[in-house]
């Protein structure tokens, strides 16, 4: 039995076009994994994979020891998943928008708490701004807004999450993920290019 | 539909967390569709027109108009309905929230529960309760108006709750919105019969209480199962 997320023999196959097959993998608590590779080389199919959001052609997702479909209420808590889009609704404000994201992930939020989640992630001044007003850099602070409350989940999967941020922004991002690892849980991420995590406890999986 | 729904969906047995999730929803999509209205109020301007249609395309003949005027604003709100429902998760699935009701804690089917509800009450609520000023151009009596309004506010969420099957089914296909419309609408032909079927009974003479039990029934049935089926849609669709 494992703790973490572990891969067994995983394949995909999309659109007739094999992207990786036999995909062994174990991520223990505390470890970043770095998933690299090409564009097309299925990164995000493998991270959407690893969250249940896609099933695998062949082989098993284990949470737990368990897959995944067997325990989604357990899984929608332990996971935070942010994608390529932002998950932002674009006539709710930044603070509209991550209650609502904390409350359906199952985590605690209160707006004192949210509202400090924003002015981390330097929005301060546009917590009751529509979503739609807000820069490219801005929308994706403000999905990251979500990592600060959700401390208590032991996994985090983000596709691309340095898209699109500032040098500030970036070492905010940065600092999150090492506090995140301290306190023993996982982040899942993908990078074009190589992160300034590299000295912290990681795996890199090249596909 | 909120009333109905706090009666009869499965989530009134459940321990409070599980409700959390589908107001959250409710809240939301309901609060997104009051800043844009002019989503809802097009259904609404369509309904009204297609109904005022008919008076001028066949003529001022009472008798005939009276007998046409169930059937007539029961179709055009079937169609009215069934043009916004195309949207209801397309735009969630382009900004990503629709991965994240897929990944939520609480259980989808509440959760589309909430996104059907809010969608009923944004933009059919609205319809259904223009339909007497629409009655009045059909010369329908009080009471055979009052009958309308009944079998509408009882129907209409029937046909919002198949729809979301629809459109969960055809979620991100090329011209998505008619092939929708091909699968659900003759799915609620039942719906259709006994919605219109009702007033032209009362209208008879006849008693309608057969009709408003097979309506209830009928939105029994799709409240319990279109959820579980959506969210199965849901599912397959977004891999």
């Amino acid at each position: 039995m494992s703790t973490g997320l572990a891969l067994n023999q995983v394949s995909c196959v999309r659109g007739g076009r094999t992207l990786f097959s036999g995909l062994n993998l174990q991520l223990s608590a505390g470890r970043l994994l770095r998933v690299a590779g090409a564009n097309g080389a299925g990164k995000t199919s493998l991270l959407r994979l690893m969250c249940g959001l896609l099933s695998p052609t062949e082989g098993q997702v284990l949470w737990r020891g368990q897959p995944l479909a067997a325990q989604r209420e357990q899984w929608g808590r332990d996971l935070v998943y942010l994608g390529h889009a932002a998950a932002l609704k674009d006539d709710l404000s930044p603070l509209d928008n991550l209650l609502t994201a904390c409350t359906l992930g199952g985590q605690a939020a209160n707006r004192t708490g949210a509202l400090q989640a924003l002015v981390d992630a330097g929005l301060r001044g546009f917590e009751r701004t529509p979503a739609r007003r807000l820069s490219q850099g801005q929308r994706r602070r403000c999905g990251l807004a979500r990592l600060v409350l959700a401390r208590s989940a032991p996994l985090w999967v983000l596709d691309e999450p340095f898209n699109a941020l500032d040098t500030a922004a970036t070492a905010w991002l940065e600092g999150l993920i090492r506090a995140q690892l301290l306190r023993g849980g996982s982040v899942v991420l993908t990078s074009h290019q190589g992160v300034a995590l590299d000295d912290t406890p990681h795996q890199v999986l090249g596909l | 539909m909120n009333t109905s729904v706090a009666s009869h969906a499965p989530d009134q047995a459940a321990p409070q967390g599980w409700l959390e999730g589908f107001r959250c929803v409710f809240q939301r999509d309901l609060r997104i569709a009051l800043r844009r209205r002019t989503d809802s109020l097009a259904a609404v301007v369509f309904f009204v027109m297609v109904v005022s249609l008919f008076p001028l395309g066949v003529g001022p003949e009472p008798a005939l108009l009276r007998t046409m005027a169930p059937g007539v604003v029961w179709v055009a709100a079937l169609l009215a309905c069934t043009l916004p429902l195309a949207r209801l998760f397309a735009d969630d699935l382009q900004d990503g929230t629709l991965e994240q009701l897929l990944l939520s804690s609480h259980p989808l089917p509440l959760l589309v529960l909430g996104k059907i509800a809010a969608h009923w009450c944004g933009s059919v609520l609205l319809l259904v309760l223009v339909s007497p000023l629409l009655a009045l151009q059909f010369d329908l009596s009080a009471s055979s108006t009052g009958l309308l309004l009944l079998t509408l506010l009882v129907g209409t969420p029937v046909l919002s709750l198949v729809g979301a099957i629809g459109a969960a089914l055809t979620l991100g296909l090329r011209g998505g919105g008619v092939l929708m419309s091909l699968l659900t609408l003759p799915l609620v032909i039942p719906v259709l019969i006994f919605g219109a079927g009702a007033v032209e009974a009362h209208s008879a003479g006849l008693g309608v209480a057969g009709h408003f039990s097979l309506l209830g029934a009928l939105l029994l049935l799709s409240l319990f199962a279109a959820p579980l089926v959506t969210s199965a849609a849901l599912r397959i669709s977004m891999e």
